[in-house]
């Protein structure tokens, strides 16, 4: 696994801030009714979508979940096309034909946002069946929630994803709960991770608003996928800042305990400190990223706003290859 | 004269050709080859199975298991895969044992495969053909036996075959193997057997074009999948009353040929629709109300369906003999369209 570089922490800190940037203004501008349907956001789970695909080049495949803004950004979609996708503008990432719960960008490897809990299961292991027919080195990643883990493409695609040894690595955004219910009530294990040796695959639990856990941990799935040894379930413990989707009381919360705790930390600063103490990144170059990032949101916000609305005769477009 | 095959081996041909041609197409299903990881088999280098009803025999010895997978019994993650598979640029064939497991892995199909093309804006391509059977008549009871192509077919983004015959069998899956789009592949289980002329060469059949099997002039039958015999032998008896039947094989369950079939009401007047499937909401209520909208004008009578009835298939021979249309019950409705025909 390749050390963390100074090239590749700039890359992961301006990554983190372009998410966090791009879901406070969506959930800001939601409340304004500027954005039609349901958002569901990723702020606070920065550190698992950038230390995974910090791993991957576009040739790479990662499938992603009802919160895929943030696998989005990380696997390099374009800001302004992505945000004009969100206010379902002709010039988005998907014509605005799909909106936040189906955006995605195949070039770019992100076979989308999946409006199915438990959707990407099977769509990544058959990208993973693609990539080792093919006998190319690249990987498929399937991110998904505490929630999709308890469907039963889960059971099945790891499943299968073991015996053919597919260069595939489940990442586990364990944010405590599916919807409005605790992950403590709706998995009869303990751990998801403990799920892993009943596939005979290998599994961890990570703190998943450590960067560095994150990166390490992907890092040595990925190169075990790459090597041809098969998959790996990586569990990283966190927490949405936001609700399910915009608009949710989330009265489910916990007002204390360990979930508090994980609500009160925020993997940006966390990063920004790690790695200036590290000289991976200058508190001025750090200080540079976050202006950057914020003026590329409000680009993209702008982009997306002065974007026309789809053609009408787009309705019947692209339902088949003609 | 051609060599005759059956329905089976020529569909096995077509698969063979199209893996052939290009080796981004491979299989996948339950015990499509059978035996996987069982030693004495892999020494002689041999199938076990070659599928349920052995149609794809012989093309594991031929490809190897890494072109012909045998999956897990895992429908919605091995018919989900290959969604993903097609989503990179391979070419799947999945097998789906029976039609009557499509509610383990229906999101596939309804949430999946068909959309993504149009979700992405057109930046998704999903050439995959998903092989399977349906029917009844084989004693193999309510949960083996249904016909639930129309319900696919009301799913937009899937395109959905229904061959009736050896020859339409393997040019119609060589054309939806190069389909860049889904497309559903639905084998009369009770067909397997039935043998006609089929070249060797490679050959595609249009999808989405019926074909006129039997002119006529008085009355147009429109056949789904098997129900094609069941109209020609009501051809044959009605011919000798003088009443001409024009028999349409729709072969394409979605999207159908409109043109044919509308073209043909306004040359006779009359319409039936013989389709296996259950009655309510299948193909042939969509071709009756499509009919009733463009060509009313042209119609002499009511458009008549004969169908299953709304019950499940049952076991009992002479139950399930009851379910399936027949040619008595064809001329019966006949008898209700053409004066001359009444008793």
């Amino acid at each position: 696994m390749e050390k963390l570089s100074k090239e590749r922490a700039e890359w992961i800190y301006k990554k983190m801030n372009d998410i966090r940037n791009f879901e406070d203004e969506v959930h800001r501008i939601f409340s304004t009714g500027s954005i039609p349907g349901f958002v569901h956001l990723y702020a606070g789970e920065e550190a698992i979508a950038t230390g995974v695909c910090a791993h991957l080049t576009d040739k790479d495949y990662i499938t992603s979940t009802h919160r895929g803004h943030g696998h989005c950004i990380a696997k390099g979609c374009d800001l302004d096309k992505m945000m004009a996708e969100i206010y379902g503008k002709e010039t988005g990432l998907c014509k605005g034909k799909g909106g936040s719960m189906h955006i995605a960008d195949i070039d770019k490897g992100m076979l989308g946002a999946n409006g199915m809990v438990g959707g990407g299961f099977p769509i990544a292991i058959g990208a993973a069946l693609r990539n080792k027919y093919l006998k190319t080195n690249d990987v498929a990643v399937c991110f998904f929630g505490d929630g999709a883990a308890n469907e039963g493409t889960f059971h099945e695609s790891i499943n299968m994803a073991s015996i053919w040894k597919l260069p595939v690595v489940f990442v586990n955004e364990n944010n405590s709960y599916g919807e409005a219910t605790p992950q403590i009530y709706s998995s009869g294990s303990k751990r998801i991770a403990d799920r892993a040796p009943a596939y005979g695959i290998p599994g961890e639990t990570i703190d998943g608003k450590d960067l560095v856990a994150v990166y390490e941990a992907a890092g040595k799935a990925i190169d075990r996928a790459r090597r041809g040894e098969g998959p790996t379930l990586i569990e990283c413990i966190t927490y949405r800042n936001y609700g399910h989707f915009e608009g949710d009381e989330q009265k489910y919360k916990a007002k204390e305990g360990p979930e508090k705790a994980l609500a009160e930390r925020d993997s940006l600063p966390e990063f920004r400190e790690y790695a200036t103490a590290e000289k991976l990144l200058s508190a001025q170059k750090a200080d540079q990223i976050e202006q950057t990032s914020i003026q590329d949101i409000e680009h993209a916000i702008k982009f997306a706003e002065e974007s026309p609305i789809p053609k009408p005769e787009s309705l019947y477009e692209n339902v088949f290859v003609d | 004269m051609a060599r005759r095959i059956t329905f089976m081996k020529a569909i096995n041909e077509g698969l063979d050709m199209a893996m052939e041609k290009d080796d981004r197409v491979i299989l996948l299903g339950e015990d499509i080859a059978g035996g996987a990881k069982v030693e004495h088999l892999a020494k002689e280098n041999e199938d076990a199975w070659g599928g349920v009803f052995g149609v794809t025999k012989g093309l594991m010895p031929k490809y190897g298991r890494e072109r012909v997978i045998d999956t897990p019994i895992s429908e919605m993650g091995y018919m989900g895969a290959t969604v993903g598979a097609a989503a990179t640029g391979l070419r799947p064939v999945p097998e789906l044992m029976f039609n009557d497991f499509i509610g383990f892995c229906l999101d596939t199909l309804l949430a999946q495969g068909s959309k993504m093309r149009y979700m992405f804006g057109g930046k998704a391509k999903i050439p995959m053909t998903i092989r399977t059977c349906h029917g009844a008549g084989a004693s193999a009871a309510a949960q083996h036996s249904g016909s639930y192509y129309g319900i696919l077919a009301s799913i937009p983004g899937i395109k959905v075959v229904v061959p009736s015959n050896p020859y339409d069998a393997k040019g119609l899956l060589i054309a939806a193997i190069e389909d860049d789009n889904v497309v559903v592949f639905s084998e009369d289980k009770t067909l397997y057997g039935i043998k006609d002329e089929v070249p060797e060469e490679y050959y595609k059949v249009e999808i989405g074009k019926a074909k006129i099997k039997r002119e006529g002039t008085d009355l147009t039958i429109v056949t789904i999948g098997k129900m094609l015999y069941v109209a020609l032998e009501v051809a044959d008896r009605l011919a000798k009353d003088g009443v001409e039947v024009e028999v349409i094989d729709l072969i394409t369950v979605a999207p159908w040929d409109q043109e044919t079939v509308i073209n043909s009401v306004k040359k006779t007047g009359r319409l039936i629709i013989i389709d296996e499937a259950n009655p309510h909401n299948n193909t042939a209520t969509d071709i009756a109300s499509v009919v009733g909208d463009q060509a009313f004008d042209y119609l002499d009578g009511p458009i008549k369906k004969v169908c299953a009835p709304n019950t499940p298939v049952p076991f009992a021979t002479n139950l399930e003999q009851l379910y399936l249309p027949n040619a008595d019950r064809v001329i019966e409705t006949a008898a209700e369209l053409i004066d001359d025909l009444k008793k």
